[in-house]
């Protein structure tokens, strides 16, 4: 069967663009041909940075005829009836059709066959619209022709157009079409430097062999290894090491057809500075790799370039041009770093007042005291010195403020970290200004040192709770602030270090510091942002009242409508909007609530007062302890609090049971925990989890679970039927037969039992009391008959098996395990 | 490269050499050859001959060198090739032609580089100038690793679509002579070619003015002068635009684009500079810009209103 190749030649696509470019190729030639009917063997699409190429083999020369057949007008209908259809069929008279008859009578039946077309015609017209809709994630017009509407938008000006097609044994066609007027034909170009004549090609062998020649490699894959492996053994002959770099590997066989390989090197004194800034020069800079002495695993003063050309005197000019340019951009590096070194960490602090972090979350310095004051209170808790914590969360963020990192962001934490050391600061301070980020992603390390994990844990607390309060949640695929990261970064801390923290209890204390440090009105506006929403208007009939402003907007809602005050909607409870003129029977109560809004916009604005900032009781005492023992109102930062953790730790449950699936843990023993509620002690949970698994592994405990789903089972189904619930303790004198009274003893110190060592967190010894329930249950439904003749009797026994139910909750909800 | 020059006037040995050599390439290919625009410009683009030329159906293909003023780049004359004065040199053609590419290469082997011993290579680069309300696609054109010149295909400018589209190309000149005459320190460039007492320096040049605007653009400019100058010119520019419109018959007419645009490219450099003296906070620097982009989008308006500009 034929071949398809196709190639659109153009100027230099980016490099990032052109991978998913020759996926999207393959995908819309292959899908067309399919849904035309054309269904082929193989495909496969290539990428350079001037060509996108597809073959396609195996497509059959043409289309499958088609027959359908018409149903036509009865036997004798009228001659326009007829007429019709015959024009609709193409048939010529009603001698080519068929009768047929059913119970309503004779019809004429038309048997319309559509040929198959030819398969280039076929391509001749699906290939200009895919060009013509080809999905690039930016393109452009260019040229005379852009002048009109309706040219071609392409990557970047698209220059020719190879389609050939036909049988290996035959001279192929071309596909005709033309697009914004580039013909298709089968002349294509070599390399633009080295072989740049056209070249005249048949199909996908001649095509891939003439371009080699033409010092064209056409696989990016091919490029790719040759680069690798000449780099390596470029830099393994001088005695070097290439770091490899996967990401940089795929750029740069992006930006070469002809990709030869060539080392360079700098300067011995350059590697002074940091190995991370370096590479971050080199790579992003100059898009070159570096290479480390094996022995010492360190950078070495050399680096490795990939040209496009095999140049006439082997590449000297190349490499002195790259070691010039590489030269300048280490002395700007270096000069980067030592300017950075003669500032202080705390002394860039002043300048994080003037940077906004977010604009209703207010300045990075607001954060950073945020940020320290949770650290000090997380750090008892993860066992880190409080003073070490505190130092770090205040440092931890400067590096953001120097040259480095302005420069190169993603070594942002690691300079952090060398400037800390620099300055002399304690190895856990300096450490965690670089692992407080950590983990990044489900793939990156988790932090040990306390220090580490009190500020890392400090900083995702502050912005998960900071856009809970703005709701600015993630939503489907969006989630600009990383917040899923975040909460995954928490979840991971926590586990792999086996803490003990409830995070709802951090909650109240992130809350009332985002009050303190967060929201305060713009300074040189005092209390502007509160007294827009307590202040008085004039209103047409010239009486004073009380103005609406963003009281019943976040961030606000979230701390003054701690009881539900204001309702959904922004009113408030049972008196209208605020602002509008209010009725007479309603003005009273409406003044009221005024007057309610009014004490409690008053009470927030009392909170953030400068004078606590450095109170040594503050951090004696702890956040929530020292304004409460203030006589602060404490129902403000609780009611946000409890805003918060509503949604924010079913979002914890969605992250964590993602993680323990990705685990190998069972999604349904999860939701079988969460289900008990009041589950935020995500240690426990996961331990709960884990002994939950191994019961449920053993014949008590699917045994168990049986039983209890059995006696689920019989009661709603009689719940359903009785339209009641049976609940409440069943009646010993109404136990007929000792199996129910042993049941019932059972269940009683079982339920003790459990309940004692979940209470001391042994949830296998839990799970172990529970299998003595197991024989008692079976006994009951061997021996007992729950539908007693006598109604009292049934309902003791249904409140008995509702008992069975609710033993089991001592360690999970089984309802939500499935079998 | 021309064989016949004269040692002093080869692009690889004079600075000026170099200039004429991208010039009289560019002529060659049927461009206007132009001086400098008579106003300080952040970049050649800013230049009518580019901005608001490169709006209209109408050909048009001219080359210059542009001297581009950047006060915050000043260094006092101490780094080796940051400077708030350079020279760029301009290419602009509309539509673009399809060998425009290959046009530029060979504008390189014009000015002494080689492709055969020189890594050339055109490297994603989108332009965008937010205070032209501009955007186009194209490269960043580096030569064996270093960035020597810009290539743009403007999609739109002064917020209206190109139709068509026009190339443009930049050469920062500095940087692409002290590759060819292999120095290190940009006031080190030969500037005249000739050797011994005659030979003039870049530094020769414009160091001592290096020194003098670094002290000026950071230190001493009158930023309450410059705040008046930046609300003046912009009062002109509109006003310039208000009394240059006609009605004539059924289409509208401008008279007055040009003036207009210069009050616009007053309006940036004053605001560059007032940036470079730091008065100028970061929230306010944005609306600075859009003050700056609602200029020179009422100009291009104009501009396609005007005989240049306009459909025929």
């Amino acid at each position: 069967m034929p071949d398809l190749l196709l190639e659109l030649f153009s100027e230099e696509i980016p490099a990032r663009m052109q991978a998913k470019a020759a996926d999207d190729l393959r995908r819309m030639v292959t899908d067309k041909l399919v849904a035309e009917g054309l269904v082929y063997e193989g495909a496969k699409a290539f990428a350079t940075p001037r060509r996108l190429a597809l073959t396609v083999h195996g497509i059959p020369a043409r289309q499958p005829d088609l027959k359908t057949e018409r149903r036509g007008p009865k036997v004798g209908a009228p001659d326009a009836a007829v007429q019709g259809f015959l024009k609709a069929t193409g048939l010529k008279s009603l001698d080519e059709a068929k009768i047929q008859r059913d119970p309503k009578g004779d019809f004429y039946i038309g048997l319309i066959e559509k040929p198959g077309r030819d398969a280039i015609d076929v391509l001749a017209e699906i290939l200009p619209v895919i060009i013509r809709t080809f999905p690039w994630p930016k393109s452009m017009r260019w040229g005379a022709r852009s002048g009109k509407p309706g040219s071609l938008n392409w990557v970047r000006p698209l220059h020719a157009i190879t389609a050939t097609f036909g049988l290996e044994t035959e001279e192929p066609d071309v596909v005709k079409f033309s697009v914004d007027g580039i013909e298709s034909g089968q002349t294509t170009y070599g390399h633009r430097f080295l072989a740049p004549a056209a070249i005249n090609v048949r199909r996908f062998e001649d095509y891939e062999a003439k371009l080699l020649d033409a010092k064209v490699v056409l696989d990016p894959e091919r490029r790719k290894d040759a680069i690798l492996t000449d780099a390596k053994q470029l830099a393994f002959a001088q005695g070097f090491e290439l770091v490899e770099d996967q990401n940089l590997l795929d750029e740069v066989a992006g930006l070469v057809e002809w990709p030869v390989v060539l080392m360079g090197s700098f300067e011995q004194e350059f590697l002074a500075t940091p190995g991370e800034v370096i590479r971050a020069t080199i790579r992003n800079n100059q898009k070159c790799f570096v290479v480390s002495d094996p022995k010492t695993g360190e950078l070495a003063n050399k680096f490795i370039l990939v040209a496009n050309i095999e140049a006439t005197d082997g590449g000297a000019t190349i490499v002195a041009g790259n070691e010039r340019v590489i030269r300048a951009r280490l002395s700007d590096a270096k000069f980067f770093y030592e300017t950075d070194l003669k500032t202080k960490l705390e002394d860039r602090l002043p300048k994080f007042e003037q940077i906004v972090f977010h604009k209703a979350l207010g300045s990075q310095a607001e954060r950073i005291e945020r940020i320290e004051r949770l650290a000090a209170e997380i750090a008892p808790l993860v066992g880190a010195d409080v003073a070490k914590s505190r130092r770090a969360a205040r440092l931890a963020k400067a590096d953001l403020l120097t040259e480095v990192v302005g420069e190169f962001p993603e070594v942002q934490g690691l300079t952090g970290k060398y400037y800390a050391l620099a300055q002399g600061e304690d190895p856990s301070v300096a450490a965690a200004c670089e692992e407080h980020y950590k983990p990044q992603g489900p793939a990156d390390r988790v932090p040990s040192d306390p220090v580490s994990v009190a500020v890392a844990l400090a900083d995702k607390i502050d912005t998960l709770v900071g856009f809970w309060i703005i709701d600015e949640k993630p939503t489907g695929s969006k989630d600009p602030y990383a917040l899923r990261r975040a909460a995954l970064g928490v979840i991971r801390l926590i586990l792999q270090n086996s803490l003990r923290i409830k995070i709802t209890s951090l909650l109240p204390i992130a809350s009332l510091a985002y009050l303190i440090w967060g929201f305060r009105p713009p300074s040189g506006y005092p209390r502007a942002g509160y007294m827009e929403i307590i202040g008085e208007r004039e209103d047409e009939s010239g009486r004073v009242d009380v103005t609406g402003g963003p009281w019943h907007e976040l961030p606000y809602k979230a701390y003054l409508n701690f009881d539900g005050f204001v309702d959904e909607f922004g009113e408030l409870a049972g008196v209208g909007e605020l602002g509008v003129a209010v009725e007479d029977e309603e003005e009273a109560a409406a003044h009221k609530a005024f007057a309610e809004l009014r004490e409690r916009v008053s009470r927030m604005d009392a909170i953030p007062n400068v004078f606590a900032l450095d109170s040594d009781e503050l951090w004696s005492e702890g956040l929530v302890q020292f304004y409460s023992a203030r006589k602060y109102d404490a129902r403000l930062w609780n009611g946000a609090a409890a805003f918060v953790e509503a949604t924010l730790i079913p979002f914890f449950a969605d992250r964590l049971k993602a993680q323990l699936r990705e685990q190998g843990a069972r999604h349904d023993l999860v939701d079988a925990v969460f289900a008990l509620g009041g589950q935020d002690d995500l240690l426990m949970i996961v331990r709960r989890v884990e002994a939950l698994g191994k019961f449920l592994d053993s014949d008590d405990g699917r045994n168990l679970l049986a039983g209890t789903k059995r006696a689920s089972n019989i009661l709603s189904i009689e719940e359903k039927k009785d339209k009641r619930a049976y609940d409440g303790a069943p009646d010993p004198a109404l136990m007929m037969e000792e199996i129910e009274r042993h049941l019932w003893r059972t269940i009683q110190s079982t339920v003790a039992d459990a309940k004692t060592h979940v209470a001391a967190e042994d949830f296998e010894s839990a799970m172990e009391s529970l299998s003595t329930l197991r024989s008692a249950v079976d006994a009951f439904f061997d021996k007992v008959r729950v539908n007693d003749d006598d109604p009292k009797v049934r309902e003791n026994r249904l409140k008995l098996l509702n008992e069975i139910r609710s033993a089991t909750r001592a360690v999970a909800d089984f309802s939500k395990i499935q079998d | 490269m021309d064989a016949s020059l004269p040692a002093h006037m080869r692009p690889e040995r004079s600075f000026q050499g170099f200039i004429l050599a991208l010039q009289r390439f560019w002529a060659e290919q049927g461009c206007v050859i132009l001086q400098p625009y008579d106003m300080e410009m952040g970049a050649g683009t800013f230049h009518p001959a580019t901005t608001l030329r490169a709006l209209g159906p109408k050909p048009w293909n001219a080359a210059y060198v542009q001297p581009s003023r950047r006060p915050k780049d000043g260094r006092y004359g101490e780094n080796p090739n940051r400077m708030q004065h350079y020279y760029q040199f301009q290419v602009i053609m509309k539509p673009s032609p399809p060998n425009l590419q290959e046009l530029y290469l060979k504008s390189l082997a014009a000015i002494g580089i080689d492709s055969a011993v020189h890594d050339i290579r055109f490297v994603e680069d989108d332009w965008e100038s937010p205070t032209l309300g501009a955007w186009g696609l194209g490269w960043e054109c580096w030569c064996d690793g270093m960035e020597v010149s810009q290539f743009t295909y403007f999609q739109q400018v002064a917020g209206f679509e190109c139709a068509p589209v026009a190339g443009e190309l930049t050469y920062g000149l500095e940087r692409l002579a002290m590759y060819v005459q292999g120095v290190d320190r940009v006031y080190d460039l030969n500037f005249n070619g000739r050797e011994g007492d005659a030979k003039v320096t870049y530094g020769d040049v414009f160091l001592q003015a290096e020194r003098e605007y670094s002290r000026h653009n950071f230190e001493v400019a009158d930023t309450a002068m410059l705040f008046e100058q930046f609300k003046m010119a912009e009062a002109a520019c509109q006003k310039y635009l208000d009394a240059g419109w006609r009605e004539g018959g059924n289409s509208k007419q401008h008279l007055m684009a040009l003036p207009a645009y210069d009050q616009c490219i007053k309006a940036s450099h004053v605001f560059n500079l007032l940036d470079a003296r730091g008065v100028i906070s970061v929230t306010e620097r944005q609306s600075y810009i859009l003050r700056v982009r609602e200029l020179a989008k009422a100009c291009g308006e104009a501009w396609i209103h005007t005989e240049a500009g306009g459909a025929a």
